[in-house]
């Protein structure tokens, strides 16, 4: 696999294609600090389609987080731009929802987990019909109907990142942005989160950009794995997942296709963290 | 909880003031002193003094200056330390005065005030809600400042609105610490209540007091500061019965973090 590994994948004609949800057009980002400025995403330029499940991977520090922010029109970027179904991102675009890490800190604890998922739906001003219908299905699918009038902190870890998975889907985004979801959850109930995210997104349909450390993970849920350096971020190579569409955490996590894979983004990321944007990839090649 | 468990904790609550009533009971039975009269002659004197008349002359124009000096109070520092709480820049700029302001007893801001004011009820209002503000204010724009980082991106990519973000987060985030300084506060209007009418009344609880002290009606003067004692009181135990339903979510919270 080391053959192929090092190449930047060129995507030079996907920001004009018709069916990109998200395009991520030569973002750029430096934090200015006192007297000092940082430098954390050098040039970032990768696209989405339209219900497509992308993870984004990179070493601890690889602006991950910043890209997802930008992305989520939290920070501007300083230069570059992000356009999300067409419209420029300035700030939190309309049609999007972001699942964060600390779900803990995500829920509103005064809040009962009907309140908590409800809440983004009176901000959308939907009739009350409509949210106790959209309430309903979301927590029906994430598994936790029953559970509406407890607060968020009577729940176990990965039943309050359940009820932040509640909360975006029956927002119903175009597009879900996920902040390494699982990094704080169990070994055992990650497994049953990625598959709750893979078949609410085989119902859904929606586009949903997955930011995780974890490189098995990516794999595993990724339809393609964007691959980042570390910081000054630049996307290192764009990985299609050609694993069968089924996915399940024994057969697939066994196939030897989806050891090859993750062998080579393993190589892909320890390569990533010798390199930044800063060094000049092509001089190996 | 169990009956004899609630019987308990009442027996426990009341067993200490049960005590010291009784002591002042016996302790002044026999008392012949102008200034302690024996308990049994105040509480005698009690329904007459403050049941035909009073009640309605005195101590309700009382707490009606109470609880709209601390209602002002209430709003005005909540919405303030909304504002000084949401800009770090701000903040800073008005901390140290803001620090001294409250580090100045408001009672002694009394006579001050008084220079400059007509007395009346106006005036009255001004300084229990003046007195009042400082500890909620505080409170408020340190609970403001904690509003977590994550629950206000959270608010900011559902898009939540000015208002709602003020009435779905700021204020049931910082509810906590708005609760604290409210309740600092309520005993510092307990105390500017009486304070205010001892110079600028002609009725009112402290005013009743500071009268019958004034004029040797020793055991009147006594079922006043017994009165007042009351009114505190009740008053905390309202807010405690406000307070523990407001921030039941508060409770629960801190005590799954402990683990409990």
């Amino acid at each position: 696999m080391s053959s192929a590994a090092h190449v930047v994948t060129p995507r030079s004609g996907a920001s004009t294609a018709t069916d990109a949800m998200l395009d991520v057009r030569d973002v750029h980002k430096v934090y200015e600090g006192r007297g000092r400025s940082v430098e954390a995403i050098r040039r970032l330029t990768f696209h989405v389609d339209r219900g497509e499940l992308v993870c984004i991977v990179g070493p601890s520090g690889a602006g991950k987080t910043t890209l997802l922010r930008c992305v989520a029109g939290l920070l501007q970027p300083t230069s570059g731009e992000v356009v999300l179904a067409g419209k420029k991102v300035s700030g939190p675009p309309e049609g999007m929802a972001v699942v964060f890490q600390e779900y803990g800190r995500s829920l509103f604890p005064w809040l009962t987990v009907r309140q908590n998922v409800e809440m983004p739906l009176k901000q959308k001003g939907l009739p009350k019909a409509e949210r106790k219908r959209l309430v309903d299905d979301a927590l029906a699918a994430v598994g936790l109907a029953g559970f509406e009038s407890s607060h968020p902190w009577q729940l176990s870890g990965g039943m309050q990142q359940r009820v932040a998975i509640a909360r975006a889907v029956a927002y119903e985004p175009k597009v879900l942005l996920m902040d390494e979801p699982f990094a704080a959850v169990d070994a055992q109930t990650r497994g049953e989160l990625e598959d709750l995210i893979l078949s609410l997104w085989k119902r859904l349909g929606m586009t949903i950009v997955f930011v995780t450390h974890d490189i098995d993970e990516s794999v595993y849920l990724g339809r393609r794995v964007v691959v980042l350096s570390s910081a000054p971020t630049v996307v290192l190579e764009d990985v299609a997942i050609d694993l069968p569409e089924e996915r399940d955490q024994v057969g697939t996590r066994s196939a030897p296709r989806f050891a090859q894979l993750r062998t080579r983004i393993y190589e892909l990321v320890q390569l990533a963290k010798k390199r930044s944007g800063a060094t000049p990839a092509e001089g190996e090649e | 909880m169990r009956a004899d468990n609630v019987a308990a904790r009442i027996a426990y609550v009341v067993v200490l003031p049960v005590v010291l009533l009784a002591a002042w009971w016996f302790g002044s039975a026999n008392s012949v002193s102008p200034f302690f009269p024996p308990l049994q002659d105040i509480l005698e004197a009690f329904p007459s003094v403050w049941f035909e008349g009073r009640m309605w002359n005195d101590v309700v124009p009382s707490l009606v200056r109470l609880l709209a000096g601390y209602g002002i109070a209430l709003v005005v520092a909540i919405l303030l330390g909304v504002a000084i709480g949401s800009y770090n820049g701000l903040r800073a700029f008005l901390d140290p005065v803001l620090e001294f302001l409250r580090a100045v007893p408001p009672p002694v801001l009394v006579p001050v005030f008084i220079l400059f004011a007509r007395p009346g009820d106006e005036l009255q209002v001004f300084i229990i809600a003046f007195g009042c503000v400082w500890p909620i204010l505080l409170n408020t724009i340190e609970g403001v400042r904690a509003v977590d980082e994550v629950q206000r991106d959270t608010a900011s990519c559902y898009r939540y609105g000015r208002v709602r973000r003020f009435f779905g987060l700021t204020l049931p985030s910082a509810s906590p610490q708005i609760f604290t300084g409210a309740r600092q506060a309520l005993s510092v209007a307990i105390i500017l209540m009486v304070i205010s009418e001892l110079f600028v009344s002609t009725n009112g609880l402290g005013y009743s007091v500071v009268q019958f002290q004034r004029t040797f009606q020793v055991v009147n003067m006594w079922t006043g500061i017994i009165l007042l004692g009351i009114i505190g009181v009740v008053l905390s135990l309202l807010f405690r019965l406000v307070e523990s339903r407001a921030l039941a979510w508060y409770v629960g919270l801190r005590r799954s973090e402990r683990g409990e």
